[in-house]
């Protein structure tokens, strides 16, 4: 009977607190704080559970054989040619653009700076989409970064640890970018649905003009994603009689589930919290 | 009453941390939705199988790891576990007498507690429409307990963990 009591004053005094935690950790900010050195004792097991595959690529390079490797270098040579072509042509493009915003008194830059990343984790949840990279704040992530991969937005940091750090994916269902049709720069927000492969915009009236295979670039309103990176392709436009907005679905440039190498977008507003936490 | 020596008492920190890398493991999204709550269910076999060296205290901490683990809201999961635990307490002595499908549909139960639990404190204030695939992972967790309950079983006799 005894030991019946006190299990129940246990659970009584475990709950208040676990209840007090989800509170806290809803409402107030100075947990993110908290969180990332707490965070600090579960990094161990994610660098473990990355141990099989970062060494399976390990295993490969080295074993691979020396003709393909030949091939592989040539092709990237190629590449790399071809590339460099087009970056020649955008620094001309480049120059020509900030002499033309000069001539417009408008400040707008146009690089920012960049930091790789890796992808060591994803998020075993299936309702929550996000990854976990090995850049912690002490390699200068911070929450609120924008992360991209090589083909476009992937999403934003929304927990740094020292060592590693959690990215909302913008599929999540509860992230949403601000976007511009890259066509004719009719502007929009893109919803995520919980689902890897599609993005909607749900605030487009139905004699918006959008089509089917328009390019969506992050519009850079809002202040988080920079302006200009490519988000999503426009798959399907639906006009539904009766209703105000047409239904427009998207899906991600980004590849959402394979990019393992990811970029991390210094962008200004860093500069700005960075002068404020310090004070 | 004598103090009770424990001996080995390692093992069961080895094997949740194993459970905890099964967690983590990065996988097809299928394969996702029905993945056993591997830490939840080795867990409570430590508890049915040393209730003096686990309860509750230990489910608050390792619910703590999971939310880290999982980017969930601080509490979320160690809410779900503590409450679990807390049943598991109360019904050792019964649960080591079930036969093996009456402890699987025991383990069926918690894990659904646990899932609810976690679910639905998670789901205040997001967008996520979650229908009832949440749950998938209980039947799967108690059918996975008629092999587990074996493993851990050797494992304890092997050390004679006490």
């Amino acid at each position: 009977m005894f030991k019946g009591q006190s299990a129940v004053k246990k659970l009584t005094t475990y709950s208040l607190i676990c209840l007090c935690l989800i509170v806290a950790d809803y409402q107030f900010g100075q947990m993110q704080r908290m969180r990332a050195w707490l965070s600090l004792a579960v990094t161990p097991v994610q660098w473990l559970v990355d141990v099989p595959q970062h060494s399976w690529t390990w295993l490969g390079e080295r074993l691979q054989v020396r003709d393909e490797l030949i091939a592989e270098n040539k092709k990237l040579r190629a590449q790399t040619l071809l590339a460099e072509r087009q970056v020649q042509k955008l620094a001309a493009l480049t120059v020509e653009n900030f002499r033309l915003r000069d001539l417009l008194n408008s400040s707008e830059r146009l690089d920012e700076k960049v930091t790789v990343s890796e992808l060591i984790g994803v998020n075993t949840d299936p309702f929550s989409h996000q990854v976990i990279i090995n850049n912690g704040f002490n390699m200068g992530a911070f929450v609120g970064q924008p992360v991209l991969d090589a083909t476009g937005v992937m999403g934003q940091i929304v927990s740094t640890s020292a060592f590693t750090s959690r990215v909302l994916l913008i599929t999540d269902a509860d992230h949403a970018i601000p976007v511009e049709v890259n066509r004719n720069g009719l502007r929009s927000v893109a919803y995520g649905l919980g689902q890897y492969e599609y993005l909607e915009l749900q605030d487009l009236s139905d004699t918006a003009d959008i089509e089917v295979g328009d390019i969506l670039v992050s519009s850079g309103l809002g202040l988080r994603f920079p302006k200009g990176y490519p988000v999503a392709k426009v798959i399907e436009v639906r006009h539904l009689a009766g209703q105000d907005f047409a239904k427009v679905i998207a899906k991600p440039t980004a590849q959402l589930k394979r990019s393992r190498h990811l970029l991390l977008i210094e962008t200004p507003q860093r500069q700005s919290s960075v002068e404020k936490e310090s004070h | 009453m004598a103090i009770q020596r424990s001996h080995n008492i390692w093992v069961p920190y080895v094997t949740l941390l194993l459970a905890f890398m099964l967690s983590a493991l990065p996988m097809i999204e299928w394969l996702q939705w029905g993945w056993p709550k591997w830490v939840l269910v080795v867990f409570i076999y430590w508890v049915i199988a040393l209730p003096h060296k686990f309860g509750m205290g230990w489910a608050f901490i390792l619910g703590l790891l999971m939310d880290l683990l999982q980017g969930s809201h601080l509490g979320v999961n160690a809410l779900a576990m503590v409450v679990v635990t807390f049943f598991a307490t109360l019904m050792y002595r019964r649960f080591r007498m079930y036969r093996a499908w009456q402890q699987s549909f025991m383990i069926f139960l918690l894990v659904a507690v646990n899932q609810c639990i976690s679910y639905w404190v998670q789901g205040i204030g997001s967008n996520a429409s979650i229908g009832l695939w949440f749950l998938l992972p209980a039947p799967v967790s108690g059918f996975l307990w008629l092999w587990l309950v074996v493993v851990l079983r050797g494992i304890r006799r092997a050390f004679k963990v006490a």
